[in-house]
């Protein structure tokens, strides 16, 4: 049968081949670029953190036992001590008092904004939000430390009679990062909820629900995999903010959980060795990759959990 | 009881020019299973169709989609515990009318409507009903079946823990009554832990049929149930729909001119969102009182 393609002429197709051949290279390069820049950086990262340990004076013992950090005390190594604890744990009250002011507001953000905000307070609110995230996290800590602290310690006052908060504290820079990771937060888990099908919807509706409970019994539930997820990348950017609290946290190594005092995270001290006088070879610089390799481990097993938990809860549509 | 004589010719003996008319016209072999139990259930239905009492009025009903008029002047009583049909080219209004009726419209903004709609003595379209009230006592069914991502038994359980105080045990009396009514029982009575997406399109919309049935409604409303199926799926689904047709106000969208002869005691024929003819199924397809309807289901319009 004669159809109309007929009277066209046929493409050269030659250089088929080549040209595939230099298209499959250059998508196998691009992948492979971050891979390398991957492997790097850990190779780089644990191979300092081996010769940390290497040193006669460190012991993994020490490092993970001890509760006592003071790597800048004194010359010599003996005057020194290791033991991560202090910096886990001022890294951990922020990271929980920023997730837990993130998570709830972010959660019910998302869900007023997908399922009963009105078209055009949305077309207002996402906007807003947007430019939350497009603030510079150094504004952020100058906020933390010049407005919410204070703000902090009027409330003390208030119930307390004095003012409680220490100038440089982990509450404020903990509620700094909450702020930093609520459009994080909103976003994903407001993707997450958009994406349920509105047949689940309708659904529901049909049943007799109401708005919340077709929110609360099938939206979210349905979407709770998206919404693990954006936890967790919130968790793991707090958990690696270093602007926030090196501004406003502190730069005490202090094993403790009250908001009120000043602590140094993991990322505070990375910052003050890299940007301090110390030598490239001592012993207080390698700690540094020690810490970061801590650090690394922590944001790597908690995907490695979510991987687990979105599995685990999965309500696939 | 309708006794037009055409349809006791049907029912006499297959192969007479009324199912000739009503079957063949519509470009099926009636030498399939299908169509010869179709034939046979229309058949019976001209004989035995007797509708009852008005459950569902419309009056001067009229939709629109903004500034799109979707239904125009609609007046039609749908009779108690019998399955109507509503039939139509895409686009004549009919889903439209149906989710009027349990006010699903309501998520829709654009959606607006005018007239009277009442189901027995409640005014449907009342501004300050409780929707929850009318969607508990109308159920719905949609055209794609959609289970919730959940158990087999969750899925049912849904509606009844909404507007029901149940212990664990009454809630799994209720789901084995409403999965048992709708058919599916022994299909599923050893996995109802398992999520209903591994069920077969079929079971879900069986599935779908227990969820609404579970919640203990007098109307159903049926959105071209059967269009995602496969044909021995939507024979299945039709002979559930015959059998809760005994007990409930059933409203069935469809496209498939088939379905509605086997399926439904009465027709609606829409068309550009006005309502052409209502009446007996056997007596709307048999003996057409508008010559657009006979175009329609004999397959020359839509």
């Amino acid at each position: 049968m004669a159809s109309a393609s007929e009277s066209l002429n046929v493409r050269n197709r030659s250089l088929q081949g080549l040209q595939e051949f230099w298209i499959k290279g250059l998508l196998w390069l691009s992948a492979g670029f971050s891979i390398a820049i991957t492997v790097v950086i850990i190779v780089i990262l644990f191979g300092e953190a081996i010769r940390f340990f290497a040193d006669d004076s460190i012991t993994f013992a020490e490092f993970f036992g001890s509760t006592k950090w003071t790597p800048t005390v004194g010359t010599t190594a003996e005057s020194k001590s290791f033991g991560v604890w202090p910096l886990v744990c001022g890294t951990l009250v922020v990271t929980v008092i920023a997730i837990g002011i993130a998570l709830p507001l972010g959660i019910v953000t998302a869900i007023f904004l997908s399922e009963y905000a009105p078209r055009k307070v949305r077309a207002f609110l996402k906007p807003a939000l947007e430019i939350l995230a497009g603030v510079p996290t150094v504004v952020y800590g100058f906020f933390a430390l010049t407005f919410i602290t204070p703000q902090l310690n009027w409330v003390h006052q208030l119930f307390f009679g004095e003012e409680g908060f220490a100038a440089f504290n982990s509450g404020a820079a903990g509620i700094a990062v909450g702020i930093l990771c609520l459009p994080i937060i909103t976003s994903l888990t407001e993707d997450a909820l958009r994406a349920v099908p509105r047949s689940l919807r309708e659904a529901a509706y049909g049943l007799g629900s109401t708005r919340f409970e077709v929110a609360t019994r099938v939206v979210v539930p349905a979407a709770l995999s998206g919404i693990v997820s954006a936890a967790l990348l919130a968790i793991a950017r707090t958990i690696g903010e270093t602007m926030i609290v090196a501004l406003a946290a502190g730069s005490t190594p202090n094993l403790t959980v009250d908001p009120r005092d000043g602590v140094q995270t993991m990322t505070g001290f990375m910052v003050q060795i890299a940007g301090g006088d110390f030598s490239n070879f001592g012993i207080e610089y390698l700690s540094m990759y020690a810490v970061a390799a801590v650090l690394f481990a922590m944001t790597f097993g908690l995907t490695l959990l979510g991987h687990r938990i979105r599995v685990r809860f999965r309500e696939a549509y | 009881m309708m006794t037009d004589q055409p349809a006791k010719t049907a029912s006499a003996s297959a192969g007479t020019p009324a199912r000739a008319k009503s079957f063949n016209a519509t470009k099926h072999n009636g030498e399939t299973p299908i169509i010869r139990q179709s034939a046979e259930v229309f058949a019976e239905r001209a004989q035995n169709t007797q509708l009852g009492e008005t459950a569902i009025t419309i009056s001067n009903f009229d939709a629109r989609y903004g500034e799109f008029q979707a239904l125009k002047n609609i007046n039609l009583e749908i009779p108690e515990k019998s399955v109507t049909a509503f039939i139509g080219p895409s686009g004549c209004g009919k889903t439209t009318l149906l989710r009027w009726i349990n006010r699903m419209n309501d998520i829709v903004p654009e959606a607006r409507c005018s007239g009277k709609l009442t189901i027995r003595e409640l005014d449907v379209l009342q501004p300050r009903l409780d929707v929850v009230e009318l969607r508990r006592r109308v159920g719905i069914v949609f055209q794609k079946p959609n289970p919730f991502p959940k158990s087999i038994f969750e899925n049912v359980a849904f509606g009844p823990r909404l507007h029901y105080k149940a212990s664990r045990s009454e809630l799994a009396d209720l789901v084995e009554w409403a999965l048992r009514k709708s058919a599916l029982w022994d299909e599923v009575k050893d996995r109802l832990k398992q999520s209903a997406l591994g069920l077969s399109g079929g079971q879900q919309q069986r599935l779908c049929i227990a969820r609404a049935i579970a919640v203990g409604p007098e109307v159903l409303l049926m959105d071209e149930p059967c269009s995602a199926l496969d044909p021995r799926s939507t024979l299945a689904v039709e002979d559930l729909i015959a059998e809760l047709s005994k007990e409930y106000t059933i409203v069935i969208v469809t496209h498939n001119m088939q379905q509605a002869a086997r399926a439904s005691d009465s027709t609606a024929y829409l068309y550009e969102g006005e309502l052409i003819e209502s009446g007996p199924t056997h007596q709307v397809f048999t003996n057409p009182q508008n010559p657009e309807t006979e175009r329609y289901i004999t397959g020359r319009l839509g």
